[in-house]
């Protein structure tokens, strides 16, 4: 790509139109704010990770050696509860969401800014709540805090965690909201629903999710912590309530929880694949719709995390075949994602090698979850390292690498510049290595036998998890690695053009970074979605507000 | 949403029906219906909230979308209690079992 | 204009649909331990005070009634009516927090209350049903102070769209609050709706 061509940044944009921590604490940007959830996002994972590492070099010995079989309960509780409500249900969304949906359909802004800037804010109280309680002493009962030992006999700081995230729970729930209302009624002219990027429906439908499924994780930490306050037994078998009451209604909202950590990350890929193939999106429609229906499905399979507990065989075979239901619209994502590929000009840039990654990983992912679909395998398998496999290669080889591949993606558009290519690959290399020596072991770990959740195991799993550990190591250097050039790229990286990639779609119609109101004028949308004919991208280029000298004219 | 103004007479006629049905669903509960109590309830319930919703909440004369919304929160109540239902309801060691 | 009161309407409905899901995980554990209970149940909604729950849904259907006529009095530039309205409304809201008020005074007293000085013993109670009588208190009182603060956070919206329709802030083309704030509020009412039946009337039909 072009070395000849300069380019400049525009004189004013978003991040230079006001200084002061003011007018970053205060703004009503959508793109300001998703800054301030992209750091936010960035150290919530890297503590999430750090509690990872701690756990990982616990199990490098059989024997639990390194920390006390208490102090490991807590280091996996707070792994999982900072990866899952503050890392992977909020990064894609809160940063490029909040980022990207206005740009992408048109808009000026979200359909209610200061809602959007309180989302943050609320996001920021429950985890500065949940950080409090995990450095207070912690929590050991699992992310998935079940009850009765949650609400009555674990002595370690339930209620601060469930104070924190119900906190949290309304930052997603206005996020969610925001959306919706913003794709419904701040399209610009010519954005008809099939006109709008797959990104756009994707997050569609992480916001349907959001909206529907939060609320009931809400009412039911509320319920634990009552029930650790008052002593009232919804929950507890003693006075005559039902624990398993309590594995339905956070399941409820939990399963379809991991499809909004999943569907923005599709969202990122569609727009990946589309861009760096040059060519529209195989079957656009099946695959806008296949977003709406894994919202929809996904609420309908919350029992198969229920196999192993005293519901009802009859009710186990229902989720059982909703949950392979529920398989086919990812599956046809894939698919198509695949075809689009087909005689596709493919160009092996950073943010491809990253959708690459997320297409093989996520298979294997999506593949091993139809293992856990059966009810019979899931009697062998549950509880133990076969589902912690499966869950880490959609959560990390799915999530993450469609949040790394769009952030590099849009990098040039965020911060208007250049993210340094080659180092860009070389880590996206690591990542993948790093991330299936770590993980695939886990999957013959669990299978084998060997339980998650336990600081120490029988010696004949040693081999598999030190290649375990050893995988997380390169795994964190990876990720540390773009940490490091992407500040670097803020002050020496090159400046990007308007449109570097280039792309039709409405994002890069405008400078890079944009002005704080988006666009000089309203677009007027007269394309479809992914249209890269040679006249859509002349034109493109020339109507995009990018200060190329010379060359170009 | 329309600009349609319902008129103050439809909302007065919407409350008198309100209060005729909290009426009617105080004297059926002083007989004893068996399962049918609850499901006469909840009926005559779910029609006061149905007026409520179309007419002092205007649903009736708002779009498509507002319509769909509405349904569909309460679709998604109904499988959640639904579903859950559905396991304590076929639990082959009696109807609504668990170990006491 | 047009399309931020769009956007308004749109915004609250979403808004309103999470609070059905909110609500519904208590209506979910309702009909789990009711069907689980029925005994137990009818027995301990039979200490509930029937007149003054019916009371309280009239009053509520009411406050339903002049918030809708406060909406109409905003939409057709009619001030007189839509403050006189926003006043009842607020005063029946009221009334119906002070009646909850009486109304949980008197479980206290008679030790109703599922904390630690919970009491239901023989002659009045059957002591079979002592625990799926706690139950049923545990749900009740989860349930209607939910709804209570809910109705609570509605009184201080009614003040604030009264103080600004007092300063004349609202006409027939810039109404959207009223109308937003109206939404909200009959959701709080259709909730009570079907509080009322499902936790004061099971237990009606024992004398």
């Amino acid at each position: 790509m072009a070395a000849e061509t300069i380019h400049t940044s525009p004189r004013v944009h978003y991040i230079n139109a006001n200084y002061g921590w003011k007018s970053w604490l205060f703004t009503r940007d959508h793109k300001r704010i998703a800054l301030l959830y992209l750091a936010s996002v960035t150290l919530f994972f890297f503590l999430g990770g750090a509690y990872a590492v701690a756990l990982r070099l616990e199990l490098l010995t059989p024997q639990g050696d390194l920390v006390s079989a208490e102090t490991y309960n807590k280091l996996f509780t707070a792994h999982g509860i900072l990866m899952v409500f503050f890392f992977l249900i909020p990064a894609i969304p809160a940063v490029l969401g909040n980022f990207l949906v206005p740009l992408m359909i048109g808009a000026r802004d979200l359909a209610f800014p200061r809602i959007n800037l309180l989302s943050w804010y609320i996001y920021m109280v429950g985890g500065l709540f949940t950080l409090y309680a995990l450095i207070a002493g912690g929590v050991d009962t699992g992310w998935t805090f079940y009850t009765p030992y949650s609400s009555a006999f674990s002595n370690t700081h339930v209620l601060a965690v469930g104070i924190g995230i119900f906190i949290t729970g309304f930052s997603s729930i206005l996020t969610g909201l925001n959306f919706i209302v913003t794709i419904h009624t701040m399209r610009a002219p010519g954005m008809t629903w099939f006109r709008l990027p797959l990104f756009i429906w994707s997050h569609y439908a992480t916001s349907l999710i959001m909206i529907l499924g939060t609320p009931v994780i809400a009412i039911t930490v509320l319920l634990v912590a009552l029930e650790r306050i008052l002593k009232i037994g919804l929950f507890d078998p003693a006075l005559g309530g039902d624990p398993v009451l309590f594995q339905h209604l956070f399941w409820f909202y939990s399963h379809p929880a991991v499809y909004i950590m999943i569907l923005p990350s599709m969202g990122v890929i569609s727009e990946l694949v589309s861009n760096m193939t040059r060519k529209q999106i195989f079957g656009y429609k099946f695959v806008a719709f296949a977003s709406i229906a894994i919202a929809v499905f996904g609420f309908l399979v919350w029992g198969h995390h229920l196999f192993t507990s005293s519901q009802s065989i009859y009710a186990g075979m229902i989720f059982s075949i909703l949950s392979y239901a529920v398989s086919v619209p990812s599956a046809i994502k894939v698919f198509n994602w695949t075809a689009t590929l087909y005689k596709g000009s493919i160009s092996y840039q950073t943010p491809m090698l990253y959708a690459f990654g997320f297409i093989g990983l996520f298979l294997i992912g999506g593949m091993t979850g139809l293992f856990l679909a059966a009810l019979g395998l899931d009697v062998h398998v549950h509880d133990t390292y076969f589902v912690v496999a499966h869950f880490h290669y959609i959560m990390v080889g799915g999530t993450v690498m469609g949040y790394l591949g769009g952030m590099h993606y849009w990098w040039p558009k965020i911060s208007g510049r250049m993210y340094p290519e080659g180092w860009g690959r070389f880590s996206a290399l690591v990542i993948f290595v790093g991330f299936n020596l770590t993980f695939f072991p886990q999957f013959i770990a669990g299978y084998m036998g060997m339980p998650r959740r336990y600081y120490a195991y029988a010696p004949d799993f040693q081999v598999l998890n030190v290649m375990s550990t050893a995988g997380a190591s390169i795994l964190g250097v990876g990720y540390l690695i773009p940490m490091v050039y992407f500040i670097w790229s803020m002050r020496y990286g090159p400046v990007a053009a308007a449109n570097p990639w280039p792309s039709p779609s409405l994002e890069w119609q405008t400078s890079s970074p944009p002005p704080t109101e988006n666009f000089e004028e309203t677009p007027i949308v007269t394309w479809e979605a992914y249209q890269f004919d040679e006249q859509m991208m002349a034109s493109s280029q020339r109507s995009a507000v990018s200060d190329e000298l010379p060359a170009s004219g | 949403m329309s600009q349609h103004i319902v008129s103050a007479k439809i909302y007065s006629l919407i409350f008198a029906g309100l209060l005729v049905m909290t009426w009617v669903t105080y004297e059926v509960a002083q007989f004893d219906l068996g399962r049918l109590s609850v499901i006469v309830a909840l009926t005559i319930a779910t029609i006061k909230a149905v007026l409520v919703v179309l007419y002092f909440m205007h649903v009736r004369y708002s779009s498509r979308l507002t319509w769909v919304v509405v349904v569909s929160g309460f679709f998604w109540l109904a499988i959640m209690i639904g579903l859950t239902m559905s396991d304590y309801l076929t639990r082959p060691e009696g109807w609504m079992s668990f170990p006491r | 204009m047009e399309q931020q009161r769009e956007a308004g309407t749109l915004g609250m409905w979403v808004f309103l649909i999470t609070e059905i899901m909110f609500f519904g995980g208590l209506f979910m554990a309702y009909t789990l331990y009711r069907s689980m209970n029925a005994e137990g149940f009818a027995a301990a909604s039979h200490q509930l005070d029937v007149k003054l729950g019916a009371i309280n849904t009239v009053v509520l259907i009411a406050s339903s009634f002049t918030m809708a006529m406060a909406v109409y009095g905003s939409q057709t530039g009619k001030r007189q009516l839509l403050l006189v309205c926003l006043i009842l409304t607020m005063i029946f809201g009221a009334a119906f927090l002070g009646i909850k008020a009486v109304e949980y005074n008197t479980k206290f007293e008679h030790h109703l209350f599922p904390g630690a000085g919970f009491k239901w013993e023989s002659p009045e109670h059957d002591p079979r049903l002592a625990q799926p009588a706690r139950m049923f208190f545990w749900i009740y009182f989860a349930m209607t102070s939910l709804h209570a603060l809910h109705m609570i956070i509605g009184l201080g919206v009614m003040a604030v769209i009264f103080y600004y329709a007092w300063r004349g802030r609202y006409s027939p083309e810039y109404h959207a609050p009223v109308e937003v704030s109206g939404l909200y509020w009959h959701f709080v009412d259709i909730v009570w709706i079907f509080l009322f039946p499902l936790l004061y009337l099971i237990g009606s039909h024992l004398h």
